[in-house]
């Protein structure tokens, strides 16, 4: 049991952390104050060009030294500092969150990466597995990770979240049931702009695992939610699927539904089954997913796991539970909850 | 007539519930409670003929063991409301989460629009008299009455074209029955349940129900005595007999 919130306003208008942190709170029964996090889209308009990764150094020493010249190989580090964090009475500080504005440069590229954002997938992927004492928590652009063991107030006073401004936020209320709760292992689970929340168990990971990895993904998070992040980018990205057919891919109808579906609609679905079987998300889940363009809300084909839709005007909320939404909005509209399966997605409007 | 009303605005579920306990023991006739939000366990293992006024969204698992209070909530529901109730009331102003009237016992729950998943999940009944009922306005999603083994469901999908459209109706069923207004697609129904004919008899039996759940809401209960039913009921009382034993 996890309780998790998305929320985006269509228009980019931004919204301070605080009311999520209240909302988020509001669901502290979903939680036991093994890990509590934030995303936050639109916080970083002054570095908006760079990527911002934020690290979780366990010194400043050695792990340090191995980014920095990590990254220097691809680019340059145009600034850097700590996260500004206040130390909070529950909440043990066990590493050290850091954060670049980091650009990758063309003439190190050349030859040798296709894209900026396959520069820092390939860095997110090398530090994470290979260099002890640092952790890349978030890679994403003009966005940030924010998140700890601990319970959502604390995290969010650790990490000052009410100083944020973001046009979309994630925030996620940890119960690890079977994995180990440790900072790396809060949610949202990042790669570059894609950012997860997760309530639930993905009974599949092994396989999920697998597939990935298969495309150089590495996971080292020692938990399940963290392969969502890598099929997004995987099938998003690197496959150029819509958000939609993303979760057609990860959570398909029924074999005999897609059965009485019209001929054409039948072929589709059955295409994207067959193509994308080992990305077919088993076991319970609820789940909000931050991209680029917007936010996708989803759960498991046969609804283990709860999702409530509300709607005012450009900003639309996703959460476990309807109180949580009317704590971040008590004029909220249009409140209800989707189908299994059901992709909710929220787009800005320009 | 005997009323306390407690403001729950920004109130930890645990005081507000020990508040509610201690207005029972005192005696009120009448508990209302304004600016809920999200407080679980409201009105759980309370007993008596208390009426509990709920202004607001209860949390998850309202009423759960409850044994004989009557709760109007003007508002939605989350998940589990009636969880394994006793006797009682619920009427519920409004939509509510998944597996509603989880497990439940006795008494009745009325829902005026919608439910989630697996509505009426795991119900059960004890002999012919103590046999929990729940009704849904609206339409309900998948697995409607799964692994239910005695008790009443009835949906009468006002405002919908269909009452039900969501797959899975009373899988696993092994006793009570489910009751949908109108036609309902063969293939919505779940592993181990089956139709019934809805005969005059079972109209009869169920019509106080009806008025009872029309009398709450206001609405005229003559168009839901003078329709179809489908009346769904358990194939067999063991569905999974030949999955999980050798005979």
């Amino acid at each position: 049991m996890c309780g998790i919130i998305g929320f985006i306003d269509r228009k980019k208008s931004r919204m301070d952390g605080s009311s999520i942190k209240a909302a988020l709170s509001l669901m502290n029964e979903r939680g036991s104050g093994d890990g509590a996090g934030y995303a936050a889209y639109g916080i970083y308009p002054e570095y908006a060009d760079c990527y911002a990764l934020h690290v979780f150094f366990d010194n400043m020493a050695e792990p340090k030294k191995k980014v920095d010249e990590i990254l220097q190989q691809w680019g340059e580090i145009v600034h850097q500092e700590e996260i500004p964090t206040t130390p909070q009475p529950g909440l043990k500080k066990v590493h050290i969150p850091w954060r670049y504005f980091f650009k990758p440069s063309e003439g190190l590229m050349e030859g040798r990466m296709a894209s900026e954002n396959d520069v820092v997938t390939h860095i997110f992927m090398e530090v994470n597995a290979n260099i002890k004492g640092a952790t890349i928590f978030s890679s994403g652009k003009n966005m940030g990770v924010f998140k700890a063991s601990g319970w959502p107030e604390d995290v969010a006073n650790f990490y000052r979240i009410e100083d944020y401004k973001g046009y979309i936020w994630l925030a996620h209320n940890r119960y690890p049931t079977n994995s180990p709760g440790w900072w790396g292992g809060a949610h949202p689970f990042n790669l570059l702009n894609w950012s997860v929340v997760h309530n639930g168990e993905i009974t599949s990971y092994g396989t999920n695992q697998r597939y990935v990895e298969g495309y150089g993904y590495k996971c080292t998070a020692l938990t399940d939610t963290e392969v969502v992040a890598y099929l997004f980018d995987l099938l998003g990205r690197q496959h150029e699927l819509s958000h939609e057919m993303v979760v057609k891919a990860l959570a398909p109808p029924f074999w005999d539904d897609i059965d009485r579906m019209p001929a054409k609609e039948a072929e589709l679905n059955k295409a994207i089954r067959l193509t994308y079987g080992s990305a077919l998300m088993n076991g319970p889940f609820a789940i909000v997913v931050g991209t680029e363009n917007g936010i996708v809300g989803f759960t498991d084909r046969i609804k283990l796991r709860p999702l409530v839709v509300g709607e005012n005007g450009s900003r639309l909320y996703i959460s476990s539970e309807e109180a949580a939404i009317r704590t971040l909005d008590p004029e909220v509209k249009n409140i209800y909850t989707p189908r299994a399966g059901e992709p909710i997605i929220g787009r800005f409007i320009e | 007539m005997k009323t306390v009303r407690i403001d729950a605005k920004d109130m930890h579920y645990t005081p507000l519930n020990q508040k509610i306990r201690a207005a029972v023991a005192d005696g009120a006739e009448e508990i209302i409670l304004d600016n809920v939000l999200g407080q679980r366990f409201i009105g759980d293992g309370v007993r008596g003929n208390t009426r509990i006024i709920i202004n607001g969204v209860p949390g998850g698992d309202l009423g759960m063991f409850m044994s004989g209070p009557t709760c109007i909530i003007h508002g939605n529901a989350e998940h589990a409301p009636g969880n394994t109730m006793d006797s009682g009331m619920l009427v519920i102003h409004g939509s509510a989460g998944d597996a509603v009237a989880h497990s439940m016992r006795g008494g009745k729950v009325f829902v005026r629009n919608n439910i989630g998943y697996r509505g009426g999940i795991h119900m059960k009944q004890y002999e012919v008299d103590v046999r929990p009922v729940l009704v849904v306005g609206g339409t309900a999603h998948s697995f409607l009455g799964e692994y239910m083994a005695g008790g009443l469901v009835l949906v009468l999908g006002i405002g919908k074209e269909k009452s039900m459209t969501d797959r899975g109706i009373g899988s696993g069923i092994h006793g009570g029955e489910i009751i949908i207004r109108g036609e309902v697609d063969d293939y919505l129904l779940g592993v181990g349940a089956k139709k019934f004919e809805f005969t005059e008899a079972d109209l009869e039996r169920i019509a106080p129900i009806i008025k009872s759940f029309c009398e709450q809401f206001g609405y005229d209960p003559a168009e839901f005595l003078d329709t179809n039913y489908t009346r769904i009921g358990p194939a067999s009382s063991r569905p999974f007999a030949s999955k999980y034993v050798w005979e």
